[in-house]
């Protein structure tokens, strides 16, 4: 956790975006490792496959269409000020944790609630060994279909504006090309 | 070799010392909490200060992450493994927060996708992907 702690403060001071990006898709990764060690195999697959593949590959798309360099600048007031209440939140919710149960504890309220009896039943009741996995296609099968309708509308909306914006680009060419023969003439 | 060890002595004494503080018996138990915070809060002063708009969905997906390691930290429970039922295994982590967070993760990549390619048509409409710069070019229309 250290080492994503530095990989962010590297992504915060790199204006380079290629390199920002690669780093991204690091943190992504050492994540995934943090998660395995915090018993979360599923969640440690997604994000290596999601996080760590997909969103890079989204990224460099978009610096493939865009530009690779970020300007330099930038107000010195703004970013201390950004600073500022960064630090003030951040010690108000340092302040938050200490209400928190300690990490690892057995007895801490988000255990017993409904998860005793998926842990006990769901063996049973769903058939499978993987915990994580009843839970997502059964017991909160709809939680599923929401999420699958989101990627389905972000999809559509990514094709929706990516597509206008071809078209656009499409018809000033053929402006450009039409003007061109005019003046030729 | 053995003057070069010595000399670094005091720093890893400083190390042991540390790590027993933050992770040690006795120690408050909230140092994942704590990075977890300092990683969200690196994401936030992107998401702020930065005027790149693809340097702000980074910072974004940052915070993100940090909100990820938060539930998959509560969900922990010392001596436990992974919820996959086997013979002879008496304690599990909590599968719940899993759940959530496998749904999030997917989720968030949809909304980083739709972000990114409203940066891309920013730059078709502007040519520009700085914020600052994307307000000046509104100021001069306006005029």
């Amino acid at each position: 956790m250290l080492i994503m702690g530095l990989m962010a403060l590297a992504i915060a001071r790199i204006r380079d975006l290629f390199a920002v990006s690669m780093l991204s898709g690091i943190f992504s990764l050492t994540g995934a490792a943090a998660y395995v060690v915090l018993d979360a195999v599923d969640v440690a697959f997604t994000e290596a496959a999601v996080g760590a593949g997909i969103s890079t590959v989204l990224m460099l798309g978009t610096l493939a269409l865009t530009t690779r360099k970020e300007k330099l600048g930038g107000g010195r007031t703004k970013s201390t000020a950004a600073f500022l209440i960064v630090a003030a939140a951040g010690a108000v919710l340092i302040y938050g944790t200490f209400d928190m149960p300690r990490y690892g504890d057995r007895i801490a309220p988000i255990h017993h609630h409904v998860v005793p009896r998926y842990i006990e039943k769901s063996g049973e009741e769903v058939g499978l060994p993987n915990i994580v996995t009843s839970v997502l296609a059964s017991y909160r099968g709809y939680d599923t279909l929401g999420e699958t309708f989101v990627i389905f509308t972000a999809a559509t909306g990514v094709l929706a504006i990516l597509g206008r914006a071809r078209r656009r680009r499409e018809d000033e060419e053929a402006d450009e090309t039409g003007g061109g023969k005019e003046s030729a003439s | 070799m053995q003057g070069i060890v010595d000399a670094f002595k005091p720093l890893h004494d400083l190390w042991l010392a540390f790590e027993a503080f933050m992770v040690g018996p006795g120690s408050p138990g909230l140092f994942g909490y704590w990075m977890v915070i300092a990683l969200m809060m690196t994401g936030f002063y992107v998401v702020i200060a930065h005027d790149n708009l693809v340097k702000k969905i980074v910072g974004l997906n940052v915070f993100q992450v940090s909100v990820f390691l938060f539930y998959i930290l509560m969900a922990k429970i010392t001596g436990g493994t992974a919820p996959i039922l086997a013979e002879g295994i008496k304690v599990y982590s909590n599968p719940l927060p899993h759940v959530l967070i496998l749904t999030a993760i997917v989720v968030g990549v949809a909304t980083t996708a739709l972000g990114l390619a409203l940066v891309v048509r920013i730059r078709n409409a502007y040519d520009t992907i700085e914020d600052d710069e994307i307000q000046a070019v509104e100021e001069e229309e306006d005029r």
